[in-house]
């Protein structure tokens, strides 16, 4: 399944560069434009593996929502959208880039380490757990109290940002 | 396919974000950040339900959509408040906890 | 009716919804409304009292209903002689990972009381609400509120699980915060609803702990499940222990005991009714009621077989003392009560903790009746006598001429409340004494007989201030209307008579037969009337009386004793300690919010300072010295230029530290990472073969 192989190279570079820009970017907009890519090459991923619902769920709410309300966010906060280095990073950027590269090497140790090898089967079975019907089956039924919570949570989220952002 | 792949792409994508937590100074883009790391989950975790042929995982990558876009208006909130009180979205400007 | 019990806490809750959208357009403004629910209530909960006798009569346990089936055959195995199980009903209420969460009803002799006792006083205060709120602004919304705060006690009692429980726990929370703040207008009524609110939420996590740990110790919320569990000798018992201890968490926060008892002086910013009926009679006994309930899950937890002081014991003793000492320094004669009620819940808790069901139950059975019949008095001769004052000592005094249907009934009150026999309290009191002499628990009923003095010194005060003396205050006292002194004259008759329910020296242990559990619950000591006891507990109140008496009564103001704070400097300070209600307020507002609020980062920032920096110059300091000990007998240069280095190491090493604390998040949050990464690291170097 050579095609396979090479789609998921393809998304994962762009994906890899795209949230490289996002994280070294100099403009706020073409970040957030940046975050756009990455979040598409993370639903394509989810197709790669059969996970079409999640995959859609991911389009409309990360890209359709999610990228819109920071859009909003870099409007209201007028972040500055020159190019002057260093404008947008604070001084501890190398220290950083030393932690996210040792996080980087311990966490590639450690999977090589534990699942080095494994493969994912490409079954009939998994093409069957990927339709929505299964999703919302388990959803509704095996996590059905979880998701009230969530609702319960994003409500709570609602009414505390209502009230963080009010002006009084 | 190999597991591994996916699971690799996934903490490129973390130690990405993290640097961008660490090194952005704008709490916008550490916001963005953030999303870049719960994104890597995700894959993780639709890596694993691929994995062990369990639709569960599929389920939790939903709840952290979920949160995520929670997290992202409140943490919008809070960043338009810092923004109000300072001035400037700059997450350094804020340390009245200076020991 | 026992099949049915979903009826009376349904019947106040359609109520509530009732009065809330048409109760402004009804001919009364709604209390005809809230009135006729709870009204329907009572005679409901007389129908299941009446029938839940009946099946304890017949002892034959009557026909297995449903589930009751299978808790018989578990309880054959238990091996007593007979038992009347509760009768459960249960549905589902929602399926979640394989458990099923129900909702339902038990109901057996406590269930029936308790519903008897909450529904009788919730329609006398709505009666006698209905001329005390008169001309009040948010009339209609008040009686809503009192037929939800009926429906959400009534849910507690009947509750079948003890995750519906929590759901009415919660909800007479809530029903308490809304309406101690009825008179929102002052800032000082709102927050007063915010402390009791977050106060007693504190024992509410340790209730929802308690919930947890007993569902995952059990596998069950249910009550008789949980109960079976505790008694069945395969439970864990440090878990019991555990579980035992949060939920005794619970109990401390809503029934007002040390040290979360300062919640309830000040809810008596709500209207008096509330007062009565909420802070007095049912939600501060709902923490007396759980334990009652799970009271296996405790008996085994805190090991009160053992006959040993245990925890649960310990705090009620203590919250007996601090409350009846507290009640000697009030002006307000509202807050007299309320510490009053906080000493007396006291009791019930130790009765509790001395493995005294029967009396524990019995104590609040009888202390609704004259601890409301107490508040709804006090609260007409704020009505009719003070101006709306609750000040004893500025507002108050002679009103005994002018009210004398009040002062009948309160004195009433307060002779029960003192335990003179033969009142209700008396008879409650006294079986509390008795059992835990019985069981080995001496101490506590020192303890008990210092409360019992205590309590008849400070009402003697609260009387003589109010009804005796000359009229201090500048209204025209008159005697209160008919809806006021009716409820008081019903409630005086119980004051009276309740107390003969069991009335063990005549031979009557009706109480205990009917309302005692015998189903899936410790075999528990019940005393024998102990005559000696008796007489010096009823001896040691009426000293109690007279000594307080020939203090207020003979001089006006506190005789030999007067300006004895003044005089005495112990005295004095005594006195200071009690106003400032043993500082414990001071210490949850100031210490601990302020210290959370600023006070962390700037002690850490002391710390910084004084510690480490004392540390680091200490070791400096005493390598120096060291040092210069050496100089003679080791070679100069060597051993100076180390310990010199060695103690700018340490000095620049504690400067180093000093500077992680930027206040800076993301400094944070990269030691954060970095630590984790090497956490990680850790345990991969070590897992790795």
């Amino acid at each position: 399944m050579w095609e396979r192989d090479i789609a998921f190279w393809v998304i994962a570079l762009a994906m890899m560069a795209a949230a490289l820009g996002v994280v070294r970017s100099r403009n706020v907009v073409h970040a957030a434009l940046f975050l756009v890519v990455v979040l598409a090459g993370a639903a394509a991923i989810y197709i790669l593996l059969v996970a079409e619902f999640v995959a859609w769920v991911q389009v409309l709410i990360y890209i359709g929502a999610v990228v819109i309300l920071f859009l909003f966010g870099i409007m209201l906060t007028r972040a500055p959208m020159g190019t002057e280095e260093g404008k947008l990073d604070n001084d501890q950027r190398w220290a950083a880039g030393v932690v996210a590269l040792f996080v980087l090497g311990v966490l590639i140790a450690l999977l090589v380490d534990a699942f080095g090898g494994t493969d994912i089967k490409f079954t009939n079975a998994l093409v069957e757990q990927g339709r929505t019907r299964t999703v919302s089956n388990s959803l509704f039924r095996d996590f059905l109290v979880p998701f009230e919570v969530v609702s319960m949570l994003l409500l709570a989220a609602l009414v505390g940002a209502v009230v963080l952002a009010r002006r009084d | 396919m190999d597991l591994n792949a996916f699971l690799i792409l996934a903490a490129v994508l973390f130690c990405i974000g993290i640097y961008g937590v660490l090194a952005r100074r704008n709490g916008v883009l550490v916001l963005m950040s953030v999303e870049l790391m719960l994104n890597a989950v995700n894959i993780n975790l639709i890596a694993f339900s691929a994995y062990v042929q369990d639709v569960s995982g599929q389920v939790f990558a939903l709840f952290v959509i979920t949160i995520a876009a929670a997290e992202v208006g409140v943490g919008l909130a809070i960043v338009m408040l810092i923004y109000r009180n300072l001035r400037s979205p700059d997450l350094d400007k804020i340390d009245q906890l200076k020991g | 009716m026992l099949d049915y019990a979903w009826i009376i806490p349904a019947l106040p809750a359609v109520s509530f919804f009732v009065i809330m959208f048409f109760g402004k357009r009804a001919p009364k403004h709604g209390a005809e409304i809230g009135i006729a629910a709870v009204g329907a209530s009572f005679l409901l909960s007389c129908v299941a009292v009446v029938e839940w006798i009946n099946r304890v009569e017949d002892a034959t346990g009557g026909e297995s209903h449903g589930l009751v089936a299978l808790g018989k055959s578990i309880f054959a195995a238990g091996g007593a002689e007979h038992g009347v199980a509760p009768v459960v009903h249960t549905l589902t209420w929602w399926t979640s990972g394989g458990t099923e969460f129900g909702v339902g009803t038990t109901v057996d002799g406590l269930t029936v009381m308790m519903m008897f006792v909450v529904t009788l006083i919730s329609l006398l205060v709505q009666i006698y609400s209905t001329a005390y709120m008169h001309d009040d602004r948010r009339y209609t919304w008040f009686f809503a509120c009192l037929s939800l705060f009926t429906a959400s006690m009534l849910t507690l009692v009947v509750s079948e699980n003890l995750l519906q429980l929590l759901v009415g726990w919660e909800l007479v929370g809530l029903c308490s915060f809304m309406l101690i703040g009825h008179w929102w207008e002052d800032r000082a009524n709102s927050r007063a609803a915010i402390k009791a609110f977050l106060t007693t939420r504190v024992g509410d996590i340790g209730l929802m702990i308690g919930v947890i740990i007993m569902f995952f110790a059990a596998g069950t919320f249910s009550i008789v499940g949980i109960n079976e569990y505790a008694l069945g000798g395969e439970a864990q018992h440090s878990l019991l222990m555990f579980g035992a201890l949060c939920l005794f968490i619970g109990i401390i926060g809503k029934s007002g005991q040390f040290p979360l008892h300062t919640w309830l002086p000040d809810a008596m910013a709500g209207p008096t009714p509330v007062s009565a009926l909420i802070h007095a009679a049912t939600m501060v006994v709902a923490g007396v009621y759980l334990g009652a309930r799970v009271y296996p899950v405790l008996y085994e937890g805190f090991n009160i077989h053992d006959g040993g002081a245990n925890f649960m014991a310990i705090i009620g003793g203590v919250t007996i003392l601090i409350g009846a000492l507290l009640a000697f320094v009030q002006r307000d004669i509202k807050r007299v009560l309320a510490y009053s009620t906080i000493s007396q819940l006291g009791y019930m808790v130790m009765a509790l903790g001395v493995g005294a069901w029967t009396a524990a139950v019995f104590h609040l059975f009888t202390h609704a009746f004259f601890k409301a019949l107490l508040f709804l008095g006090a609260g007409s001769v704020s009505h009719s006598g003070s101006h709306h004052s609750f000040d004893m000592k500025s507002d108050m005094g002679g009103l005994r001429k002018h009210m004398p249907v009040t002062f009948a009934t309160f004195m009433i009150g307060s002779l029960a409340l003192a335990g003179i026999f033969p009142l209700a309290g008396f008879w409650s009191k006294d079986e509390i004494l008795a059992t835990a002499g019985e069981s080995g628990f001496d101490a506590f009923v020192v303890v008990g007989l210092i409360g019992a003095v205590l309590t008849a010194a400070y009402m003697t005060r609260c009387v003589y201030l109010t009804f005796f003396g000359e009229y201090r205050g500048h209204g025209h006292p008159h005697e209160s209307p008919r809806a006021i002194t009716v409820p008081l004259i019903i409630l005086s008759v119980f004051s009276v008579l309740a107390g003969f329910a069991n009335a063990v020296p005549l031979g009557i242990h009706k109480f205990t037969e009917w309302f005692e559990p015998t189903f899936a619950f410790p075999h528990l000591v019940h005393a024998e009337f102990d005559y000696s006891l008796a007489i010096i507990s009823v001896a040691i109140a009426l000293v109690g009386i007279g000594i307080a008496a020939s203090l207020w009564f003979r001089k006006e103001e506190l005789g030999p004793f007067a300006g004895l704070t003044k005089r005495n400097a112990l005295a004095g300070r005594g006195y200071t300690f009690l106003e400032n209600k043993y500082y414990l307020d001071f210490l949850y507002e100031n210490v601990i919010v302020d210290g959370i609020r600023g006070g962390v980062a700037r002690a850490y920032y002391w710390f910084d300072q004084n510690v480490i920096d004392a540390v680091v110059k200490g070791v400096g300091r005493g390598a120096a010295r060291a040092g210069r000990f050496a100089y003679d007998a080791l070679d100069q240069r060597v051993v100076d230029g180390s310990i010199n280095a060695i103690a700018a190491g340490t000095g620049e090493a504690g400067g180093a530290v000093r500077t992680v604390q930027s206040g800076r998040v993301q400094r944070y949050a990269l030691l954060l990472f970095a630590s984790v990464g090497v956490m990680a690291l850790a345990v991969f170097l070590a897992n790795v073969d």
